[in-house]
């Protein structure tokens, strides 16, 4: 059943990313590919994995659709007509799937318990952890711990997109400058006079936020950790700043502020590291942070996933500011 | 009593998938966006409340319960705004609500037939 289910989501998806290639309609673009995240959340849900389906629908159906649509407001909502020379994009799409599928065949079969990641390093993670993390989510340790390596590699990456796109912003010379003070006293972000939408969105703003910072703090015992809380924190100011403007926005938050919690997160997170290194162990074992391996265990992956968490969130925040300062945004 | 909790779950289920239905339906048959909007509403009304009814007779006195309440409630806030900031944003655009020869194109001034 749950199979049938699958196959029925990932036919969606499937039809609905033809879709996204089809339409000239940017915005609609945007839409469909909040659609597509959605499914492919419930189908990882279906796959029993609760914490990536949780990023994938607040990243993906979330706030990458407001970021897009923030993008959108700086070109037009169409796409433009290429003309000629696609034989080569077509070739090279349909060669790398080719490759892909041919790959596909050395793979073990869905669900198959004979494959090899569930029959030696699963099944150690699942009877280890208690010994030496002791948290149920074993997601959470296999990230936070095991894994540290590449979740602060994945912390560096979003670091390195909320550079760029500051980078991108701030280098456009001295005419762009010259329109952006023009266009100042017209890009107020607000829903202004929509009383309606005012009144639901402050009342949901706490909520959002209170469940943000479930989701942080919550995410040894349940589905949920930095990634997650921090673009749910983010959605929240988000909101916050469609309905209250963009000026009361940044006197709660500033662009400062949020450029301290993007340096900030990442910088937390390799200090973690570090002291594991002072303290003589390796460089992200968090054994050593405290006298008993199991509570220096704890105590590392609550850091690293606060610095995880941070920078998630300065960087979806600063990026959407920075749209919104430079953006015809009504 | 388990049984007569199932009977009442599965038609509290059937009726929201029904109404669910009768939702997609409306909003692949009717005519301009308005009354789509109109019939798509169905389903976050009657649909959502209903399948979240059946679901919580199935999940008991328990804390699933008072998620599915929470989620209901979250749910009957939210929808009915965002098909008014739908319908706002589809005013603002220009989109005259004309159900055919209905009365309620006046809702817009200044735009002419």
């Amino acid at each position: 059943m749950t199979v049938l289910f699958g196959v029925f989501l990932l036919t969606l998806a499937v039809i609905t990313a033809l879709a996204v290639v089809h339409t000239r309609n940017l915005v609609v673009a945007v839409m469909l590919l909040g659609i597509f995240s959605l499914l492919l959340a419930i189908n990882f849900f279906l796959s029993d994995a609760a914490d990536v389906a949780l990023t994938e629908a607040a990243v993906g159906a979330g706030i990458s659709t407001v970021l897009f649509l923030g993008a959108l407001a700086f070109t037009s909502d169409r796409e433009h007509r290429r003309s000629g020379r696609r034989w080569l994009s077509l070739l090279v799409v349909v060669s790398t799937t080719m490759v892909l599928i041919y790959a596909t065949f050395d793979k073990p079969r869905f669900g198959d318990p004979e494959a090899p990641v569930l029959k030696h390093i699963g099944p150690w993670y699942l009877e280890e952890t208690p010994k030496y993390i002791d948290i149920p989510n074993v997601v959470t340790a296999v990230l936070g711990s095991y894994r540290g390596y590449d979740t602060l590699g994945e912390v560096f990456v979003v670091f390195t997109a909320g550079i760029g796109v500051l980078f991108l912003f701030s280098s456009g010379g001295p005419r762009s400058r010259s329109n952006r003070r023009q266009e100042a006293p017209g890009n107020q972000v607000g829903l202004g006079d929509e009383q309606l939408l005012v009144v639901v969105g402050r009342l949901l703003v706490p909520f959002i936020l209170l469940f943000g910072l479930y989701v942080q703090f919550h995410g040894e015992y349940g589905p949920g950790g930095g990634f997650q809380a921090g673009a749910l924190i983010a959605a929240a100011l988000i909101l916050y700043t469609l309905v209250e403007g963009q000026q009361r926005a940044l006197e709660a938050l500033s662009k400062r502020a949020l450029r301290w919690l993007m340096v900030g997160g990442a910088l937390l997170y390799g200090a973690v590291g570090l002291a594991g290194m002072l303290m003589g162990s390796n460089f992200l074992d968090y054994s050593v942070l405290a006298d008993d391996p199991v509570v220096g265990q704890k105590l590392g992956i609550i850091l690293i996933e606060a610095g995880v968490g941070m920078t998630v969130c300065g960087v979806l925040l600063t990026i959407f500011h920075a749209f919104v300062s430079r953006g015809r945004i009504r | 009593m388990a049984m007569l909790l199932d009977i009442v779950s599965w038609v509290l289920l059937s009726a929201g998938g029904a109404f669910v239905l009768i939702g997609g339906i409306g909003a692949l048959r009717m005519p301009n966006l308005y009354t789509r909007m109109h019939a798509a509403s169905v389903t976050d009304t009657m649909g959502a409340v209903l399948v979240l009814a059946g679901v919580m007779v199935q999940a008991g006195l328990s804390l699933a319960t008072i998620k599915l309440v929470a989620i209901l409630l979250f749910l009957l806030i939210t929808s009915p705004t965002s098909s008014y900031a739908l319908a706002s944003a589809a005013l603002l655009a220009g989109i005259r609500p004309d159900a055919g020869r209905a009365a309620d194109n006046t809702t817009t001034e200044g735009e002419d037939e």
